[in-house]
């Protein structure tokens, strides 16, 4: 306990610096309003339940979005490992798409599906389909060819092998794969909200800021980031106790 | 050719065995590749001119074409590329700077570790784009934000990869090097950072399409010329082959940017091991 409070004083120490700088008029209050006032303007967003209506929005697109992305993109990737013709065809489309930035694709999103949930979850399902499939696609080929042999010599069927070989060796760079997604998705949900949307965290961000209403932007852009954080916490959590068979 | 078809089954891949020789080997392969690409834009072309989605929702290829010719002639694309490139190239050569040597200055002082870890392990997996906001109220609307946003979301991973790499620098290496004499200074220069460079190289090769994105939104959002401001302005006058054509040529810029840094590192990494290895993507 006293080791992880030695091990954070400096964010706490960062706080501080940050309360004195706002308070001492240092930094004018409209470019950085004081901690505590962003505190306070956090609990009345939570209170008047806009926070939580818009929070929602936003964890209704990412989720969505991501989990079509991890459904699609790690059985596309396991496929092309297993089955060549599939990699040999499917191979430079990933080659030439995975690179592109994605946040390209919002205002053509927004051109297909318009400004609702349909726009974000579709931009998100795309950014954060191929990082899936390349983490699922490594990982399913680099499975030991002796686990393979062994299996097939067991006399393990085609889609027994799949389950019981393949699928676990994959797993690892999978879950790497879906973290780097998980991180892309808040990235382009956030940038997707901001530019255009009717509620979620980036419209409220840009609606406050808009507003001159700097000490609830503030409340909500901490929220974003802190989310971000659990989430990504969260996530390596779940991915050591999946991978928990692993010396 | 009932002759040829038996020796192809009898070696189950037949295509590697089969062409006469490597020069129609390398043509049929590079044609396998090409095909999907070859589909999906003739799928895009007939599809757009079927009728089954309006020009707006899915402008043919060859216009989406010609507008990218026109950019070409009239030199916006040059000046909306060159502003897009000097906007993420200058924030990630920031951010590369800036990283390593934050990321070497940490390894090396327990005061400066102390503080910084925390900072970088709670801010690397935040969505930095979400304060994107504040950093227009601090820096305003132009390059200067812009920059600093794409050096802000690109730094940490190329500090948190020159943590990793110096780390698994072989501690036989630095002792060895230390019996020798080397100076502190000469241990940094000439043994830490080349052992530990293929690590920074993927922290690099992580933070260049973070800092593409970064620009690109960026200017979404701000304006200000560039290729995502581009795109944005024609998306507001509905000008669908613009908003296509802004697609192409960003995805165009990102393939080579991203192969120039493999290609690269391949080059810088000549003398390693991995330059034996075939690579992937």
């Amino acid at each position: 306990m006293r080791r992880t409070g030695l091990r954070y004083l400096p964010l706490l120490l960062l706080a501080i610096a940050w309360e004195l700088l706002a308070r001492l008029e240092l930094i004018s209050s409209s470019a950085l309003p004081p901690l505590s006032h962003v505190v306070v303007a956090w609990v009345d967003l939570m209170r008047s339940g806009e926070l939580v209506s818009n929070g929602y929005a936003s964890i209704y697109r990412a989720m969505t979005g991501l989990g079509l992305s991890v459904l699609v993109g790690s059985l596309l990737g396991i496929f092309m490992a297993w089955w060549r013709p599939l990699n040999a065809f499917l191979s430079p489309l990933v080659e030439i798409f995975y690179p592109m930035p994605k946040s390209a694709l919002i205002p053509v999103t927004v051109i297909w599906l318009g400004f609702g949930d349909g726009s974000k979850i579709l931009l998100i399902f795309l950014g954060c389909m191929l990082p899936v499939t390349i983490g699922a696609f490594n990982g399913a080929r680099s499975s030991e060819q002796a686990l393979v042999w062994s299996a097939r010599s067991m006399g393990a069927s085609r889609l027994r092998m799949l389950w019981d070989v393949v699928l676990p060796s994959a797993l690892p760079e999978l879950l790497n794969g879906i973290r780097t997604a998980l991180a892309l998705s808040f990235i382009l949900l956030v940038s997707s909200e901001l530019i255009v949307a009717r509620s979620g965290f980036g419209y409220l961000i840009g609606f406050l800021g808009a507003d001159g209403a700097y000490e609830p932007m503030f409340a909500v852009v901490l929220t974003v980031a802190f989310l971000g954080f659990a989430a990504d916490r969260a996530f390596q959590a779940f991915m050591n106790w999946m991978l928990r068979w692993r010396t | 050719m009932a002759h040829v078809t038996g020796v192809r089954d009898r070696t189950s891949r037949g295509w590697r065995n089969a062409p006469a020789s490597p020069f129609v080997a390398r043509i049929g392969w590079g044609l396998a590749r090409s095909a999907s690409i070859v589909l999906l834009l003739a799928g895009w072309e007939i599809l757009a001119r079927s009728g089954t989605f309006t020009p707006f929702v899915l402008p043919a290829l060859t216009s989406v074409l010609e507008r990218i010719l026109a950019d070409a002639m009239s030199g916006d694309l040059f000046l909306g590329a060159s502003a897009t490139l000097y906007r993420a190239l200058t924030g990630f050569l920031i951010a590369a700077v800036g990283g390593i040597s934050l990321g070497m200055a940490m390894t090396r002082s327990i005061g400066i570790r102390w503080f910084f870890d925390p900072i970088i392990s709670v801010g690397f997996p935040m969505p930095k784009i979400a304060f994107l906001p504040v950093v227009i109220l601090w820096l305003g609307l132009y390059d200067v934000s812009k920059i600093s946003m794409v050096a802000f979301e690109a730094i940490f991973p190329v500090v948190t990869a020159t943590i990793v790499g110096i780390k698994g620098v072989d501690r036989e290496i630095i002792w060895s090097a230390r019996n020798m004499g080397a100076s502190n200074r000469e241990l940094l220069c000439q043994i830490m950072l080349p052992a530990a460079f293929p690590q920074i190289m993927t922290g690099l090769q992580v933070a260049l399409p973070i800092s593409l994105i970064v620009a690109i939104v960026t200017e979404m959002l701000m304006g200000g010329n560039g290729l995502g401001g581009g795109m944005m302005s024609a998306s507001r006058f509905a000008d669908s082959p613009g908003v296509f054509a802004g697609i192409v040529e960003i995805a165009a810029i990102g393939y080579c940017l991203i192969k120039g840094m493999s290609m690269l590192r391949r080059r810088m990494l000549l003398w390693h091991q991995e330059a034996l290895e075939p690579s992937t993507v």
